[in-house]
């Protein structure tokens, strides 16, 4: 699997091999194959772009490490943002209880809806799940008695339709019959449709409409090329859809359009297909798809063996500049990012012990997006304000950074006091482990009065006026959050 | 062998369709309007390019460019070969919209030479088409498509239902064959699909059909045992016509991206593939990807699917297919 895009990686990073150490010009002409790769991967244009740009704005600050050569380094970060860009994932379908779940499949023609119908069936009938399959394609000829074979060979039951003409209409029976028949969750197997067809989308959100499922996954084909990105945008903004489904994955395409369809709906893929059968569902694992995409064996263990170093390295380099009270903003943001290396930050704070009411509190902060306004902030800066930001960071620089992060100047402001403080408190935590210096660093963002672990968030008001544009995001924004919280909602 | 153009717009035709034909537009409206989504993004991109006065070919304008192209599908190769011609001769003088619009026409119309053609016909006895391709790619499709253009032009067709593994592939073909009024040689599920195509050819030999079109199950290029069988019912049908089949059409969805490469290696390889018919072109997919496919690997697009209906197949003409993509570019 993404053998192509592994060979097409492998040999791009290898041409960076041995050419000493990596600078920024020199990376930036492996980026460039980089490029060329991924966009043979089929990842979309822009999402390459953005990605590369990720990628450059974390290698290009960071010094090069003496025990690594360039190419290690380079697959360590392009592997690290594969993954950011791709997770985190949640393979949890939440079920309401007492009550059916209903969810909803949905998709461009032949991308394999029918079959992946099946196999969540036959999942879900493992974990015990009483299941009911839906018949509500139409369209295509014979695709009512492909479901039915499928429900057979399975042992599901599965409701057709009645007369041939309303998918709304047999949608709604379907559920219907679940509810009557006290099923735990009901599966709609809905017609292909293409994006642009105003028509049949409209019909999709009809179905929303009328049935409210609870889980609605679009079903891309992993074969699919630039166009994902247009169709999973149009599926996502008649739908709102809650994961992707990611088939036939056991060929060798390389898969780029899991990139490109996560980074444009932002939700996550759950599931892939590898195969025909009912059986050949897998969860979605970002790190191992980024894996396969850098190649399996060889490069993956090279990566970790690269990260691993690195992190040595590194922690070492940080040890004797905490003692030796060189602590810097650069430093800080390298710490951050080796510790969300270890996995989303909710869950690595959740793992310290003593920690677990800091993770109850983080539940709804969208840490990842707070830090990474903090790693905004701290690119904009010039070298000598990371190093010596009290001192030299005037009001003119301020707003010079606030521009280049696209953050108020206050959270500038906050940020540079915070970090005075805790440069001092950093000191007190050379030598001590990186579980042990993360509580340290917890301690440190509770006493400076910010209970989420936040640095430098914009304070309630801005004193900036939303723009009729923004508030319309805005309002759909929460109702598409209070949407989600009804249908995540247990019964 | 004789050559023979079974190309004939819905529009022209005169017998009665399953649904009146003269209520919809014509195939080739359709096929422009299929291609003209293409066209709007490359033009978009293209014409917002141009509309800037007084732009140079510089950097900047040569990354945009080939933004909008890779977004076609073609690949960053043939991207970039566009994109290295543009700024070779054009680089740091004043766009001339005109001259950048021929400059990408031309390329991409000497890409494509070469890669039109018509379906071969046998000479003697029934012609067998043999048609391949990846899951969900619309084999089965495009085959009702080119049974109603050849029962259209008075050709009397028998379908060989070789997909015996998909859940109702066999129904799905059967319902399209009803309809289209072609006969069918089916069997059980799971049954040797090499099997049914040596029925269904023997089936148009001693009933003087004249077509004889057999499906395939999907399968993926890298699934070499599938592969391998695709060899055996090419050679079970060539025992039996030995200069058949003579068509063997791979059908590549217009969504794929570049693994559509891997697809016409793979089964040029193991299937002898004739032809290319590029399925699903209504949607906003670009097909970009027949130009790298065409180039490398000499295989000919004859026709392009514009829907799910049976009337929904056009021809494929290069010429007006690079056209349509340019056709805001060059009449603005
Ligand atoms: N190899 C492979 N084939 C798949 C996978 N998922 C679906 N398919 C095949 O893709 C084709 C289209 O699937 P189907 O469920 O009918 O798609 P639908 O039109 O979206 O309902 C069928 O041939 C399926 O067997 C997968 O994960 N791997
Ligand atoms: N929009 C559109 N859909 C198509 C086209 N060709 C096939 N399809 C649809 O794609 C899906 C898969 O087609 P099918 O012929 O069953 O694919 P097969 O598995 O390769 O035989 C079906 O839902 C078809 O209706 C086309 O040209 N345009
Ligand atoms: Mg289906
Ligand atoms: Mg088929």
């Amino acid at each position: 699997m993404f053998d192509n895009l592994s060979n097409s990686l492998t040999s791009a990073i290898g041409t960076l091999r041995g050419r000493g150490k990596l600078s920024e010009s020199n990376m930036r002409e492996g980026l460039g194959e980089v490029r060329t790769a991924l966009l043979e991967a089929d990842v979309a244009y822009d999402v390459v772009e953005e990605f590369l740009d990720r990628v450059s704005a974390d290698a290009i600050g960071a010094k090069v490490l003496d025990a690594l050569d360039p190419a290690q380094q380079l697959i360590g970060v392009v592997h690290r943002e594969l993954v950011n860009l791709m997770g985190p994932v949640d393979h949890e379908i939440p079920f309401r209880s007492g009550d059916t779940t209903i969810l909803m499949l949905c998709g461009l023609q032949g991308s394999g809806k029918t079959t992946t119908c099946g196999k969540i069936a036959r999942r879900l009938q493992e974990q015990g799940k009483g299941v009911m399959l839906v018949a509500a394609d139409l369209q295509r000829p014979a695709a009512i008695e492909q479901l039915s074979v499928l429900g057979e060979q399975i042992g599901i039951p599965v409701h057709t339709p009645q007369d041939h003409s309303d998918p709304v209409a047999v949608c709604k029976a379907g559920v219907k019959k679940a509810k009557k028949d006290g099923i735990d969750v009901v599966i709609l197997d809905t017609a292909g449709r293409l994006s642009i067809d105003e028509e049949l989308m409209a019909e999709l959100s009809r179905i929303d409409r009328t049935v409210s499922p609870d889980q609605v996954f679009l079903v891309v084909d992993a074969m699919t090329g630039q166009d994902a990105v247009s169709s999973a945008k149009a599926f996502n903004e008649a739908l709102e859809i809650d994961g992707v489904i990611m088939t036939k994955l056991d060929g060798d395409a390389r898969g780029g359009a899991a990139l490109s369809v996560k980074s444009v709906t932002g939700v996550p893929i759950k599931f892939m297909g590898t195969g025909e059968g009912v059986d050949a569902l897998e969860e979605f694992h970002p790190d191992r798809l980024a894996g396969r995409i850098l190649g399996m064996g060889d490069v993956v263990s090279l990566v970790e063996e690269a990260q691993r170093k690195f992190d040595q390295d590194e922690m070492q380099r940080q040890e004797e500049r905490l003692k030796s009270g060189e602590f810097t903003l650069e430093d800080f943001k390298k710490m951050m990012l080796q510790t969300r290396r270890l996995g989303p930050l909710g869950k690595v704070m959740g793992m310290i012990p003593g920690m677990g009411g800091m993770q109850e509190t983080l539940a709804g902060a969208d840490l990842e997006k707070d830090i990474n306004r903090l790693f905004g902030i701290i690119d904009s800066m010039t070298p000598e304000e990371r190093r010596n930001p009290s001192r030299i960071v005037d009001q003119t620089r301020r707003r010079r950074i606030a521009a280049g992060a696209g953050v108020q100047p206050q959270e500038v402001n906050d940020l540079v006091k915070q970090f005075d403080g805790m440069a001092s408190m950093m000191k007190g935590m050379a030598g001590l482990g990186m579980k042990d210096r993360m509580r340290e660093v917890q301690k440190m963002q509770s006493a400076m009065g910010d209970p989420s672990g936040r640095l430098g968030r914009p304070k309630g008001d801005t004193g900036k006026r939303l723009t009729a544009e923004q508030r319309r995001k805005l309002k759909k924004q929460r109702e598409k959050e209070a949407r989600r919280r009804k249908r995540g909602a247990r019964g | 062998m004789a050559l023979f153009r079974f190309g004939k717009s819905a529009s022209e035709s005169s017998s009665e369709g399953e649904q009146p034909v003269a209520a919809k537009p014509g195939v080739f409206d359709r096929l422009r309007a299929g291609l003209s989504k293409t066209a709007q993004v490359l033009n978009t991109d293209v014409r917002d390019l141009l509309k800037q006065e007084g732009r140079h070919v510089d950097t900047p304008f040569l990354e945009e460019l080939r933004g909008a192209l890779v977004r076609t599908d073609m690949g960053p190769s043939a991207a970039e070969a566009i994109v290295k011609d543009v700024g070779e001769r054009l680089r740091s003088r004043v766009v001339d919209p005109e001259v950048v619009v021929e400059s990408i026409r031309r390329t991409l119309s000497e890409k494509l030479a070469g890669t039109t053609g018509d379906l071969v016909q046998s000479s003697s006895g029934p012609t067998v088409i043999l048609v391949t391709g990846v899951n969900g790619s619309g084999k089965t499709t495009s085959i009702a498509k080119l049974t109603r253009r050849f029962t259209e032009a008075g050709l009397r067709v028998v379908l060989g239902a070789g997909d015996t593994f998909r859940a109702a592939a066999v129904e799905q073909l059967s319902m399209w064959a009803g309809r289209l009024g072609a006969d069918i040689v089916r069997g059980d599920p799971g049954s040797d699909p090499a099997s049914i195509a040596h029925r269904a050819v023997a089936q148009a030999v001693e009933g003087s059909f004249d077509i004889c079109i057999i499906d395939t199950a999907g399968r993926l290029q890298n699934q070499s045992n599938l592969m391998q069988e695709l060899g055996k019912i090419r050679r079970v049908i060539s025992k039996q016509i030995p200069d058949a089949p003579h068509e063997v059409l791979l059908v590549i969805d217009a969504t794929a991206g570049q693994n559509a490469l891997s697809q016409a290696e793979g089964f040029k390889e193991a299937a002898g593939c004739t032809g290319i018919v590029l399925a699903k072109l209504d949607g906003s997919a670009r097909g970009g990807v027949i130009v790298p496919v065409a180039e490398r690997f000499e295989l000919p697009v004859k026709f392009v699917g514009l829907g799910e209906s049976a009337d929904d197949l056009a021809t494929f003409d290069p010429e007006s297919f690079v056209d349509a993509m340019l056709e805001g570019v060059l009449r603005p």
